[in-house]
C-alpha cells in the first residue's frame, strides 16, 4: 500500500487533496465542503470501489478498495466513503445491485440484531450506526429463523436518532419497525453477522492506521517548528521518545491493519487464521488510536487541545473508530474464548500459520 | 519520511511451511528422547552441545550462507521459521545462536577467505559457540567510551582491558570484539574502533562469570593482559568498526527471539484457563494474542526487507522497542489473569514455576541488545529529529 503506486488511492490522494483540506475543512463551519467532495469521490466511482461492474459499481479489486480506505485515514475523511463502501460490499455478497448515493451497513455493532418476520418484513435496532442520518439507502443484514439474508432498505422508512460520536461524526441510532425492503436475498453459505462485523472492523483499522499515520506527520512537524526554552523541541530527548513510541503505534497499526487486508484479500474464507488478523487488527489499532493519539496531544500541548487546531480531525475519530463493528474489548474476549477453546497447543500453530 | 516506517505483508512462502514441519518433528523427538525439556526454562543446562551438532547436521545453521562456507544459501525467511520454532519450544539454542545470527554474516563480510573456509563450516556443523564482545566496566550502551586497547605489534595486535557482560563467554570457541586502534578525533568521536576476531580459551584471557538476579550465569568478565591478536584477524577497517556494527543492528533487533523469550508462560496460562475461560482471562488473552500477532508480522516483514537485500535499522529498532517491551510485560499480565485460576488446575505448578522465572528475566529483555533509550534515539534519528 504504497503511496501511489495504485490508481485508485492515487485517484482518491488528488481528490482529499484538492477537496478535504483538514485545515479548510476544519475552518468551514457550515459544512459547504461535503456536497462537492461526495460529488467529486461519486464521479470517480469511490463509494461503490467494491461493487462489481454488473452491480453498478466499479468493481475495485479488495485489496484496493483496502488502500483506499487506509488513504481517507490519512485524511480523517468524513463523509461516508467507507460505510458506503461496505454497504455496497455487503449487498454484492447477495447480488444485490447498489442504487447511487449515500449509504450504510447495520447492525453496527456485534450486539444488535435486525430479523425478518414471517411477512418478509425487517425489524430491530442498530446503535451506533455511521452516518444513518446521511444515508440514502441501508444494506441490511437479518436474520430469519433458520437463514441470514442481507437486504437493501429505503432509509426513509426507517426511524433514525441523530447521535454524534466522540469524533463528532454521525452515530445514529436506527430502528426499523415492519419496514419492507426494497430487496432481499439469502446471504451466500456460510456468511453471517461475525463476517461483517470483521469486515468492518478491518475497515476502521486501516482508518486507524491512516489518522495515526497523519498524526505522526502533523506532530513531527509540529516538534521542528516549535521553540521552547530556546531550543526547537524535537531537539529534547523526552520529546524524541515520544515520537518515537508514537511511530512505534503509527507502525503497528498499519501493520496490523494492512497484514488484516491482505489476508481477507486473498483468502478462500473467514477461517480462523483470517479471524486472528482481523480480530487482532482491531485490537492492535484502537489500542495504538489510544496510545498513539495520546502522544500527539502531548507533544503539541494546549494548541492542540484547541477546535482551531487540526491534530483532533484524527485523534478523536480514531478514538471513536475503536468503537465501530465490534470494540476491541469485544473482539479481544472472542479471540480469547476462540484461543482458549482450540487449546494451548494450537495457539502457536494459529500465530504462525502464514 | 513515512514510507521508510511501512511494514508490507510479507507472507512466508510455501517452503517455509514444510521447513516448519520438519522442525517441529525434529523438536517433538529431542524433546521425547529427554534432550532438553520445553517445561524446564530455569533449567542450568541451556547449553547442550550434542544438540547444536544435530541442528547443525540439518542444515539449520548458517542456513542463508553460501554453500562454499557449509551454507544452504536458503533465504531469510526460512531461517526465521527456524529460529522462531526452536524459540517457541525453548531449545537451548545458547551454543550457537550468536554465531548463526550474527558472528557468521561478520565474518561472511569481513574476514580473509582462510578464516572463512576454517570457521564457517565448523559453526555450519553446530561446533563452535562464539561470544559478541561490545560492552566494558562504564561503557555499555555507549559504545564510543570503549577503552580496551588493541596496540599494534609485530604481525598483529596486543589486547589490554576488559569487556564485560559478555554473554557465553566461558563456553565461546570465538569472541568478535570491537577495540580501541586509536583515540577519537575532534570530527569524529565515533573514529578508532576496530572489529577482531578472537580465539578464546588461550593465555592472556581470564573469563570470569558474574551470576544473573535468575540464578543463572550467562554473562561474564573477560579480563585481556597483552594478549596477541594476529593481523589477519581484523575484521574489516582499522579503526572504521562503528558504521560496521551499527549496519549489522537489523540482524540483532528484529528477530522473533526480540518478543518470543517469555513466550511459554502464555501457553501455559491458555492450558490453565481450559477450553471455557471467564470474561477476564478471555479478554487478557485476547489482547495479548493480538499484541504478539501483530508483533511477528512485524518482524517478518523486517525478514523480508533482510531478504531483499535492504538495511532496515529503523524498522528493525521499532520491532525491538515494541517487542521486549511486550515479553518483558508479558509474565506480568499473565500472573494478573492467573489470579483466579483453579488451584486444581493441571499445569498450575508448572505455570507459577515458569512465572517465577519468567519475572526474573524480564528486567533484562529491554536492556540487552541496545536498550529502549538507544533505540529509541535511532527511531528519532529516523524520523528526522536529529
Amino acid at each position: 500500500m504504497a503511496e501511489s503506486d495504485n490508481i485508485v488511492v492515487e485517484t482518491a490522494e488528488k481528490i482529499f487533496a484538492d477537496l478535504a483540506d483538514p485545515q479548510e475543512i476544519n475552518n468551514d463551519k457550515k459544512g459547504s465542503w461535503q456536497a462537492p467532495l461526495w460529488r467529486a469521490l461519486s464521479e470517480a466511482g469511490l463509494p461503490l470501489a467494491w461493487v462489481p461492474d454488473d452491480l453498478g459499481g466499479s468493481g475495485a479489486s479488495l485489496a484496493d478498495g483496502f488502500a483506499l480506505l487506509n488513504a481517507a485515514g490519512r485524511f480523517a475523511v468524513a463523509v461516508p466513503l467507507a460505510e458506503t463502501m461496505l454497504a455496497g460490499w455487503l449487498l454484492a455478497q447477495a447480488k444485490i445491485a447498489s442504487p447511487e448515493g449515500e449509504m450504510t451497513v447495520l447492525p453496527a455493532s456485534p450486539k444488535d440484531r435486525i430479523t425478518i418476520d414471517a411477512d418478509g418484513s425487517l425489524s430491530g435496532r442498530a446503535r451506533g450506526v455511521p452516518f444513518a442520518k446521511a444515508a440514502k439507502h441501508f444494506a441490511v443484514l437479518a436474520h430469519g429463523k433458520d437463514e441470514v439474508s442481507i437486504a437493501l432498505v429505503d432509509a426513509a422508512k426507517a426511524r433514525t436518532e441523530s447521535g454524534l460520536n466522540v469524533g463528532y461524526d454521525h452515530s445514529d441510532t436506527v430502528t426499523l419497525e415492519k419496514i419492507q425492503p426494497v430487496t432481499i436475498k439469502p446471504a451466500p453459505k456460510g456468511f453471517d453477522q461475525t463476517t461483517m462485523m470483521l469486515m468492518g472492523g478491518v475497515a476502521r483499522s486501516l482508518q486507524i492506521a491512516g489518522a495515526l499515520e497523519a498524526m505522526l506527520g502533523i506532530s513531527v512537524r509540529y516538534s521542528n517548528e516549535r521553540v521552547a526554552f530556546e531550543k526547537k523541541i524535537s531537539k529534547f530527548q523526552a520529546v524524541q521518545h515520544n515520537l518515537a513510541r508514537l511511530a512505534g503505534e503509527s507502525a503497528a497499526a498499519l501493520a496490523a491493519a494492512t497484514s488484516a487486508a491482505d489476508a481477507i484479500s486473498n483468502a478462500a474464507s473467514f477461517d480462523d487464521a483470517v479471524y486472528l488478523e482481523a480480530a487482532a487488527a482491531k485490537i492492535r489499532c484502537a489500542e495504538a488510536a489510544e496510545k498513539g493519539g495520546g502522544i500527539a496531544h502531548q507533544v503539541h500541548g494546549a494548541i492542540g487541545f484547541t477546535i482551531e487546531h487540526i491534530l483532533h480531525r484524527y485523534s478523536l475519530r480514531a478514538l471513536a473508530w475503536r468503537d465501530d463493528f465490534g470494540s476491541e474489548s469485544h473482539w479481544a474476549v472472542e479471540l480469547g474464548k476462540l484461543v482458549a477453546k482450540r487449546g494451548a497447543d494450537e495457539l502457536w500453530p494459529l500465530v504462525a500459520s502464514r | 519520511m513515512t514510507a521508510a516506517l511501512r511494514f508490507d505483508p510479507i507472507r512466508l512462502p510455501p517452503e517455509c511451511e514444510q521447513l516448519r514441519k520438519e522442525v517441529r518433528a525434529f523438536l517433538a523427538e529431542e524433546i521425547a528422547a529427554g534432550t532438553f525439556s520445553p517445561f524446564k526454562p530455569n533449567r542450568e543446562d541451556t547449553d547442550v552441545p550434542e544438540f547444536s551438532r544435530k541442528v547443525g547436521a540439518k542444515g539449520w545453521l548458517g542456513m542463508t550462507w553460501p554453500k562454499k562456507y557449509g551454507g544452504q544459501e536458503r533465504s531469510f525467511l526460512e531461517r526465521y521459521v527456524v529460529t522462531e520454532e526452536m524459540r517457541v519450544a525453548n531449545a537451548p539454542t545458547r551454543r550457537f545462536f550468536v554465531a548463526d545470527r550474527q558472528s557468521g554474516p561478520v565474518l561472511i563480510k569481513y574476514a580473509p577467505e582462510h578464516i572463512k573456509m576454517d570457521i564457517l563450516p565448523r559453526i555450519c556443523r553446530g561446533e563452535i559457540c562464539f561470544a559478541i564482545g561490545m560492552s566494558e566496566p562504564n561503557s555499555g550502551s555507549d559504545l564510543f567510551a570503549a577503552k580496551t586497547r588493541a596496540t599494534k605489534t609485530d604481525g598483529g595486535y596486543l589486547i589490554n582491558g576488559t569487556k564485560i557482560w559478555t554473554s557465553s563467554a566461558h563456553i565461546a570457541d570465538y569472541m568478535i570484539a570491537i577495540f580501541r586502534t586509536s583515540p577519537p578525533t575532534k570530527e569524529n568521536r565515533r573514529h578508532g574502533l576496530t572489529q577482531f576476531l578472537v580465539k578464546m580459551k588461550q593465555p592472556g584471557i581470564q573469563v570470569n562469570p558474574i551470576g544473573q538476579i535468575t540464578g543463572q550465569y550467562e554473562f561474564n568478565e573477560v579480563v585481556f593482559t597483552d594478549f596477541f591478536v594476529p593481523e589477519d584477524h581484523v575484521l574489516g577497517e582499522v579503526d572504521g568498526a562503528w558504521k560496521q556494527a551499527t549496519s549489522e543492528l537489523a540482524y540483532e533487533r528484529s528477530g522473533p527471539e526480540r518478543f518470543l523469550e517469555t513466550y511459554y508462560v502464555l501457553t501455559e496460562l491458555v492450558r490453565a484457563v481450559g477450553p471455557n475461560p471467564d470474561t477476564r482471562s478471555a479478554e487478557g488473552i485476547g489482547r495479548l494474542v493480538a499484541q504478539l500477532h501483530t508483533m511477528r508480522r512485524m518482524s517478518v516483514s523486517v525478514a523480508g526487507m533482510l531478504q531483499a537485500g535492504k538495511e532496515p535499522v529503523v524498522e528493525a529498532s521499532i520491532v525491538k522497542d515494541i517487542g521486549t517491551v511486550w515479553e518483558q510485560q508479558l509474565p506480568h499480565r499473565v500472573r494478573d489473569l492467573a489470579a483466579f485460576v483453579e488451584e486444581t488446575a493441571t499445569n498450575r505448578e508448572t505455570l507459577e514455576r515458569q512465572l517465577d522465572f519468567a519475572i526474573k528475566t524480564a528486567p533484562k529483555l529491554t536492556i540487552q541488545g541496545g536498550t529502549t533509550e538507544v533505540l529509541r534515539g535511532i527511531i528519532a534519528r529516523g524520523l528526522g529529529l536529529r
